[in-house]
């Protein structure tokens, strides 16, 4: 009971001391200031009634949704004592296979800085800025000579340094038994059993009505639909992040999506924010970096070539690009395994006076990088409020997508989760799969590691990325991929090659999400 | 033994070809008999002319309506409109229902619309009304945008003021006429572009009026920027001809109810979509259509959205473009050519003009029943549609409206 305690007096103080730094803070003492001269407020019950001001303006649900929003989003220190490096991750061989692989990508990196010739970071010359600023709408008409950049690199690269990925403590054994993991990554992580997902995901259950399910044409609304979105009004009207979240796990309408996520996220549309964009975008104006190539390169090569999302290429440039600039992502790394990467002003390597983190923002795009963005474009059509999104989205989830770490968010988690699900619930499927030389993992990597984006349609996208939202997790897209194989089980057995394997699993548009996972969480037979 | 249909194009495209080779139809010359023939609008005024003397036998048919330029020439869709909308009036139907600025609330779809030099004056009445407007010229008998330009002063078109003050009984040779509209300068953007509809319509009789409209449909965007700025007036060929590529409606739809709201965009697919696609074929152009039983006719609709999610029709086109630029886009005009010929050549054997061109539901592919005029009839029985005279044309209007979900479909 005293080390609850102490632990909640921890987390108080903790929290507090980061919210006293917001803008936030400096707001609620001004509305306290300002309170002081309304009649209601006295000088004998100040504090009573100063709450109670806050509570009926809204205020004190701006606290709360701050709140909530930090307790989310930073995990807290699992023991005072801890160093920094454990609240990355506690783990020290993921730590040291994060750091080997950020040493590969920046090598690579800076290779193509030297082959071509180019500065990692630039100055424009005011010409130039002048004329980026008059395209700034229609960066996508520009037809750069790209052919020598390559993405520094593809999901696929990342998927073989996970495969060897191997814990030192831990003795495999060279007998196979049939508690042997067949698959491809050979650390041991806990990940969940199918009855702990049925409790965790308890509001997708067979009893409980879902967007994407029970809003079909032939379903009368009055059963499910009118009254969800009734509710959906009601949320957004009480502005409460905790209660939003809760809400979207059965799914959001797509009129109320853009404010619930915004409600979700703790994205408010403030004149701050809008000049923190413009300042991004002025230092766009002022300096190139290299990445911006990788960004144009990455963007022309997979959004623009996307049927639905090419229209959106322009934003994408504007989201992207400020991105990279963004110093106050750095603050992520704090609960990230990565780190950003270092480098050095010329001549003076090794000198930590002289590091600068490169990009600013310490996020190296890869190859599919862009398609993070791309289906926020159907909600948000104003440039700095997308960025906010896609900002929040990043450091939230995506960043966990592509680093090495025991996080049960982590990718490398995600894809246990995915081949134990498999072999456990399927096994024929799986055994059948890896005779032939198709491990499951490397077809299904590919959509995790996007978060199905662009391989699913835009709507059943959105429907997922509800359900991330909504239970703060990614573990939802190991399950999805599961269920797609379990859903094409009967093609892929009789399948004979990977390329095969491949054809019946190449598209999935025409997939829906919400009775996939029903099915294979609630109506499969274990 | 039933033999097989002959075929004849003037168009060689891929997505006919290889729909009438996939139905087992033989490929025989213009000379020879044939049973099918997909004509461009060149060959349809040779062979429906009076000096041609052509006659159609009953197993064959044809892809256009002799006058079909009654909707898809740009002063006559407007001539027809106008007709329609004072026909309604006269008789006081609630179609013809105006707001409190004088704008017809169910017959404003089409862009404010005079013909030059005809309407000069009349276009320079409403001109001054709106000075800072920009308005687009079209000439009338020319297709796919050639000879557009915009003008935002009166001086632009001087030529045609000089020409409407000359002996009014100098016959002005059809190529020099052109129909001036508003140009929409606000219209929808998405991803800053602006773009465009197209829908198809297939029409396999006029009397009574069947006409089906296609699930699905394009949106086409510019791969310039839009901007209003008049500097951009020069660089219009760029603006309104090029065209990226396609998209399919729906995702238009969610894109819209997520941006703006699930109401307006209900309004916009569900209400105004359902007025004019119909309208413009029922109201306007049936009275005056030759309804040929030798043809039927699949057009393209043009259709801008604005800022405010209201549809214009811009174009109403008689040989919608069959060429491709992406597997998709190569996709839909195959099943679109496919659900075509399902409906207007059933079963696929030898046409008999003399059948009562109803299809079974099974046949219509992505197509869906806009309007059919005999399935209405036999709902609503009490109202007397044989005469199609003006004064009942009101009769007809209210009728449309009441039946609502029977007879018409609404955009999905």
């Amino acid at each position: 009971m005293l080390q609850e305690e102490e632990d909640l007096s921890l987390t108080i103080a903790h929290i507090v001391q980061k919210l006293k730094g917001s803008r936030l803070y400096s707001q609620l003492e001004r509305q306290a200031w300002v309170s002081l001269q309304k009649p209601e407020i006295k000088l004998e019950s100040l504090k009573e009634d100063i709450k109670e001001f806050f509570r009926i303006t809204g205020w004190e649900k701006k606290l709360q949704n701050a709140v909530y929003s930090e307790l989310t989003v930073f995990p807290l220190p699992r023991h005072p004592a801890a160093p920094p490096e454990h609240l990355k991750e506690p783990l020290v061989y993921m730590r040291k296979a994060q750091g080997s692989w950020e040493k590969r990508i920046l090598k690579s990196l800076n290779s193509m800085c030297t082959e071509l010739s180019i500065p990692l970071a630039r100055k424009r010359p005011v010409v130039e800025q002048k004329e980026l600023l008059n395209k700034w709408n229609e960066m996508g008409t520009d037809e750069p000579d790209l052919s020598l950049f390559r993405p520094v690199y593809a999901p696929k690269d990342f998927l073989e340094v996970l495969i060897n990925l191997r814990n030192p403590n831990y003795e495999n054994g060279d007998h196979l038994n049939l508690r042997t993991h067949l698959g491809l990554i050979q650390v041991p992580l806990k990940v969940k059993y199918i009855s702990e997902l049925k409790d965790y995901f308890i509001e997708l259950s067979l009893n409980t009505g879902q967007l994407g399910i029970d809003d079909a044409t032939q379903v009368p609304p009055e059963l499910f639909e009118n009254e969800h979105v009734r509710l959906g009004q009601k949320v957004l009207a009480e502005q409460d992040s905790a209660a939003a979240q809760q809400y979207v796990r059965q799914g959001s309408p797509t009129a109320l999506r853009a404010e619930l996520w915004a409600l979700i996220l703790n994205v408010s549309n403030q004149p701050e924010d809008l000049l923190y964009y413009e300042q991004l975008k002025s230092n766009v104006i002022q300096h190139d970096l290299l990445v911006d190539s990788l960004i144009y390169k990455d963007v022309k090569l997979t959004a623009s070539n996307d049927d639905y999302y090419f229209v959106f290429e322009d934003y994408l440039y504007q989201v992207l690009l400020c991105f990279s600039r963004d110093t106050s992502v750095l603050g992520h790394f704090a609960y990230n395994s990565a780190s950003p990467p270092k480098s050095y002003i010329r001549g003076k390597l090794g000198m930590e006076d002289y590091a600068v983190f490169y990009p600013p923002n310490g996020v190296i795009p890869f190859h599919g990088f862009s398609m993070y963005v791309a289906p926020l474009c159907f909600l948000y059509h104003e440039p700095s409020k997308l960025y906010q999104i896609f900002r929040e989205m990043y450091v939230r989830f995506f960043f966990r997508l592509h680093s090495i770490s025991s996080h049960h968010s982590g990718i490398v988690s995600l894809c246990f989760l995915f081949e134990t699900l498999l072999q456990t619930h399927l096994p024929q499927l799986f055994y059948h799969l890896r005779e032939i030389g198709a491990q499951p993992l490397r077809i299904s990597f590919k959509w995790m590691v996007r978060a199905f984006s662009g391989y699913l349609a835009t709507d059943q996208l959105l429907l997922l990325w509800d359900r991330i939202l909504g239970y703060n997790s990614l573990e939802i897209l190991a399950v999805l991929a599961a269920a797609v194989f379990a859903f094409r089980a009967v093609n892929l057995m009789e399948v004979t090659s990977l390329a095969a394997a491949e054809a019946v699993l190449a598209d999935l548009s025409t997939l829906k999400v919400m009775p996939l996972l029903q099915i294979f969480l609630f109506a499969t037979v274990t | 033994m039933a033999s097989k249909v002959k075929w004849v194009t003037d168009i060689e495209k891929s997505v006919l070809i290889n729909n009438f080779e996939k139905r087992g139809w033989v490929q025989v010359t213009e000379n020879e008999d044939w049973n099918f023939y997909w004509m461009s609008v060149q060959t349809i005024r040779n062979v429906f002319s009076l000096e041609a003397g052509y006659r159609l036998s009953d197993d064959q048919i044809v892809n256009h309506f002799p006058n079909h330029y009654e909707l898809t020439r740009k002063d006559l869709m407007v001539k027809n409109i106008k007709r329609y909308r004072k026909e309604l009036e006269k008789e006081g139907s609630p179609l013809a229902e105006k707001d409190e600025n004088g704008k017809y609330i169910y017959l404003d779809f089409v862009p404010v619309t005079f013909m030059l030099p005809a309407d000069y004056n009349l276009f320079v009445e409403e001109f001054r009304k709106s000075p800072s407007s920009t308005w687009i010229m079209k000439p009338c008998g020319k297709a796919q945008g050639k000879g557009i330009f915009l003008i935002n002063k009166l001086s632009q078109i001087k030529k045609w003021s000089r020409d409407s003050k000359t002996s009014s009984f100098v016959s002005q040779s059809s190529k020099e006429a052109y129909v001036i509209s508003l140009y929409i300068s606000n219209p929808l953007l998405i991803g800053g572009r602006k773009f465009d509809l197209r829908l198809y319509v297939l029409v396999s009789t006029y009397r009574p009026l069947r006409c089906y409209v296609y699930k699905l449909g394009f949106c086409r965007f510019c791969t310039v920027k839009y901007t209003p700025s008049t500097s951009e007036l020069d660089n219009m060929f760029v603006m309104i001809i090029n065209f990226h590529g396609g998209g399919l409606v729906n995702n238009l739809r969610l894109y819209l109810e997520s941006t703006r709201g699930k109401e307006v965009t209900g309004k916009l697919f569900d209400e105004n979509g359902n007025y004019f696609a119909e309208s413009s074929l029922w109201g306007c152009v049936c009275p005056v259509m030759n309804n040929d039983k030798h043809c039927f006719e699949c057009y393209g609709y043009d259709i801008i959205i604005d800022d405010k999610l209201k549809p214009w029709l811009i174009e109403v086109n008689a040989s919608p473009s069959l060429t491709s630029s992406t597997a998709n886009d190569r996709i839909l005009k195959y099943n679109l050519i496919n659900d075509t010929l399902n409906i207007v050549v059933p079963n696929g054997e030898i046409p008999d003009c003399k059948w009562n061109k109803s299809p079974p539901k099974e046949v219509l592919g992505n197509y869906e029943i806009l309007c059919d005029e005999e399935l209405a009839q036999t709902e609503g029985a009490e109202r007397d549609l044989r005469n199609r005279s003006g004064p009942s044309i009101g009769l007809k209007g209210s009728r449309t409206r009441e039946t609502g979900k029977t007879a018409l479909t609404t955009w999905k």
